[in-house]
């Protein structure tokens, strides 16, 4: 049985991972994801895990110690945020190149500059290209969930790929809320044992990792990456129906909130979903035919089941909360608008920036954007694809 | 691991996973001796046999037989010139170390 609890986000998944019980945790602290290798390391000085902890001395060491780790053989895992995984750029290649299943929390935190401690989705945005899953959280239950899930899908033979466990920065990780708990023994028994087929410190066989690829190495391997990358879906989707039988409760790649229905729809990551539903509810009950789509799995994109579940809307409007600064709007705007152009969809689609260094955004200004996107449709067109929401002018 | 399914006439799906290589002492088989134009060389007359030479040499391109060194494998020097520094019997000469 489950233990209900209360708890931060940060807290939650330092649970996961205590239950999980990896073999080593490298980490290094940034706001806000300190807490998790804080509380981590408690349970370390306790006795209540098997895990090597290393204080690195900084987040590019943190991300080097987690492959060496990795490739000997132990399952390693880290946290961090923004300015922190930014430091880690180089090695973020490094270990998803090398197919080093590494299970990374990140709390999303807007990157510097101008320099900001608060939420946006910047840091795990910019890393969208590095070969690592990417999976989020509207709350800190689906933070908890989604790192219990976090190995079965990076681990499997098929994929090997390292994989984030992304949360929104204070909103989520700082904010206490109902959750309910596994026991111990079924996420040990969900999660299992690690054992790597090819690894280091395995003295059957010499190997080597990460070997210089010239160029008529080098393509092939990037395929090779996309192909385990292309097999992450259907995994994710087995590993989620595993996760129902032991938790009650059921993921999919995204979510679609009163969406089957509806006229004009949200795409949305992260927390601000938990606020887009209280606008969606407020709306229906007014009559209009307001539906949200909530993103799960970023990386890989699921852009054909996204594209079928927004097959029927008059208008979507698709919710960034990141600046990719390219003058046509952000990156969940531009994957989104792709996945409608390919499916040919006839939905007008619009881009909103929003969240950025943490501003509030609220059930108001969500119920104006679908009223806006209520115009559009009316209009038959959309004029300006890239807006901002929130922002004073 | 059969290493020589391994090439550049083979498909993507035929490589290692991250291009891993489940062998050991493979540089054997790469000649990276190709790579430099200039080689250092071995005066066998004036080597005292202290063998400082060899453990310094990165490619371990200095065999030793008989507890005694032999010519350079010019197939794995790339010609650095560490070895012409560890040498105190001038008995390794390279255009351009002294």
């Amino acid at each position: 049985m489950g233990k209900r609890d209360r708890l931060s986000g940060n807290e939650a998944v330092a649970i996961a991972m205590r239950q999980i019980n990896p073999d080593v945790m490298p980490a290094f602290p940034i706001t806000p994801s300190t807490e998790i290798p804080q509380y981590f390391s408690s349970f370390v000085a306790n006795g209540q895990v098997d895990t090597e902890f290393i204080p690195v001395e900084s987040e590019h060491s943190a991300m080097s110690a987690a492959i060496g780790a990795e490739a000997a053989g132990a399952r390693t895992l880290t946290a961090t945020s923004s300015c922190g995984m930014a430091l880690m750029w180089e090695e973020l290649y490094v270990a998803a190149s090398n197919r080093l299943p590494i299970a990374m929390a990140l709390v999303n935190r807007a990157l510097s500059g101008p320099i900001n401690i608060n939420c946006d989705h910047s840091d795990s945005m910019g890393a969208r290209d590095a070969g690592w899953i990417q999976i989020y959280a509207e709350n800190n239950q689906e933070a908890y969930d989604n790192f219990i899930q976090a190995y079965p899908i990076a681990e499997n033979a098929k994929v090997r790929l390292p994989i984030m466990i992304c949360q929104d920065g204070f909103i989520t990780s700082h904010a206490v809320e109902n959750i309910e708990l596994l026991d111990d023994g079924d996420v040990r028994a969900f999660v299992g044992d690690y054992n790597p087929q090819h690894y280091l410190l395995n003295k059957q066989e010499t190997m080597a990792v990460g070997p210089y690829a010239v160029s008529s190495y080098y393509m092939e391997a990037k395929k090779q990456h996309a192909n385990a990358m292309a097999e992450v879906k259907q995994v994710a989707l087995d590993v989620a129906k595993e996760f129902a039988k032991i938790s009650g409760r059921e993921y999919g790649l995204f979510e679609e909130y009163r969406l089957d229905d509806a006229d004009f729809a949200l795409v949305i990551i992260g927390s601000a979903a938990g606020t887009a539903k209280d606008a969606v509810d407020a709306l229906r009950e007014k009559g209009v035919k307001a539906g949200l789509l909530k993103i799960r799995l970023f990386r890989p994109f699921p852009a054909e089941e996204i594209a079928q579940a927004l097959a029927h809307v008059k208008a979507v409007a698709i919710m960034d909360r990141a600046e990719s600064l390219s003058s046509q709007g952000g990156p969940l705007g531009a994957e989104v608008m792709a996945a409608l152009y390919r499916a040919r969809s006839q939905a007008l689609a619009v881009n909103y920036i929003y969240g950025l260094g943490g501003r509030d955004v609220r059930v108001d200004q969500i119920e104006d954007v679908f009223g806006q996107l209520e115009k559009d449709a009316a209009a038959g067109q959309i004029a300006d694809a890239y807006r901002y929401l929130g922002l004073r002018a | 691991m059969d290493l020589h399914k391994i090439s550049e006439t083979c498909g993507w799906q035929d490589l290692t996973e991250g291009m891993q290589i489940y062998q050991g002492g493979t540089s054997a088989q790469f000649p990276t001796g190709e790579w430099t134009a200039v080689k250092p060389e071995f005066i066998e007359a004036d080597c005292t046999q202290c063998l400082l030479c060899v453990p310094v040499c990165p490619d371990s391109a200095i065999p030793v037989k008989d507890k005694k060194r032999g010519d350079f494998d010019y197939k794995h020097c790339k010609g650095c010139g560490i070895c012409v520094n560890a040498c105190h019997a001038g008995a390794i000469k390279m255009e351009g170390v002294k």
